[in-house]
């Protein structure tokens, strides 16, 4: 297979059909494929993340990461729209999962789609992937460390954000989830919570903990960047895209 | 982990900016946070902006919580070091 790809800024509609921009790579070549949504930490839609969504491309599949932050701060350099939306008070729910129903849906109407669209997130992604996939039909979801799926803040803490708990149960597809054990959010008892949780309400599911690694693993331009973590956690990934969103 | 917790507030002053141009700030947002450049996992986040002018009129600080600790006691020395009729 050819790694040739391109790669573009694009005009997607999001939720309630608002345009908004999104970064969309796809390999070269007319073979039928599946696609991925990938969606940005909280410092937002940046240089590192459109790596990630290139390198999907490179493994052959039509990925899209949508800027959840275009209403805010349109043409914004990504920390300064980041600053903006959070200023904002954030990107509410309802809106999250408009915007990645706008990007599987951008997907799925690209030549040579095969109709299957993951979804993936990383750090506040991750926990935005499982609320996707608990309201919309996707074939494979990759949380990388999502906190507040499970769990509830320390006391005191004012969190502007729910846990997913009571989402859990419509959960649509497969998940894999990618931790470091030495995060304290989720820490291990927030990913053993979520492990029965689904085990209980009989989803499919495959966890990985990484000792010595913490939160942020995959994160090339940052401290917390881990290689052992992070390149197993690519195979991981790799393997588990291809058995869900193969041609 | 994300905290998704920001204290905002308005404040009344200069910073100087992008292209090293000076202008008026009236809001600040502090938040701690995975920080966008500073090699630490989690800072202390300033954002002094201008909204009226656009996302780019920030000024933007990410301090180390120790950090950021001496900056409060910093500024409270400052401050109580001038007569305070000069302060109000």
């Amino acid at each position: 297979m050819s790694d040739s790809l391109s790669a573009v800024t694009v005009r997607i509609a999001g939720h309630q059909g608002d345009e908004i921009e999104a970064y969309l790579a796809r390999p070269q070549g007319e073979q039928r494929r599946g696609g991925v949504v990938v969606i940005h930490h909280m410092p937002g839609y940046d240089r590192a993340t459109k790596e990630i969504v290139r390198r999907f491309a490179e493994l052959g599949y039509d990925a899209i990461c949508p800027n959840l932050y275009s209403r805010e701060a349109p043409g914004a350099a990504p920390d300064d729209a980041a600053a903006v939306a959070r200023a904002a008070g954030g990107v509410p729910d309802d809106r999250l999962v408009g915007d990645v129903a706008g990007a599987a849906a951008a997907l799925r109407a690209l030549d040579g789609s095969n109709g299957r669209v993951g979804v993936i997130g990383y750090c506040s992604g991750g926990r935005q992937t499982v609320l996707a996939a608990c309201s919309l039909d996707v074939d494979a979801a990759v949380d990388c460390y999502g906190a507040f799926v499970t769990g509830n803040p320390p006391e005191g803490f004012p969190l502007k954000v729910t846990n997913l708990v009571d989402r859990l149960p419509e959960l649509r597809a497969p998940l894999l989830g990618l931790f470091g054990a030495e995060d304290k959010f989720p820490g291990p008892e927030q990913v053993a919570e979520l492990e029965q949780t689904l085990t209980a309400n009989g989803k499919e599911f495959e966890f990985h903990s990484y000792e010595g690694a913490g939160h942020a693993f995959f994160a090339v331009d940052r401290p917390s960047y881990n290689v052992a973590a992070a390149n197993d956690g690519w195979e991981r990934i790799s393997a588990f895209f291809s058995k869900h969103l193969g041609a | 982990m994300c905290t998704y917790t920001t204290v905002k507030d308005s404040v009344d002053g200069s910073a100087k900016g992008p292209g090293g141009a000076w202008f008026h700030v009236s809001d600040v947002t502090v938040y701690f946070d995975h920080p966008v450049h500073a090699m630490a996992e989690h800072t202390l986040n300033i954002d002094f902006a201008d909204p009226s002018k656009g996302p780019s009129a920030r000024v933007a600080l990410e301090l180390t919580a120790e950090s950021a600790r001496r900056l409060v006691a910093a500024v409270q020395e400052a401050l109580a070091a001038v007569p305070a009729e000069l302060t109000v």
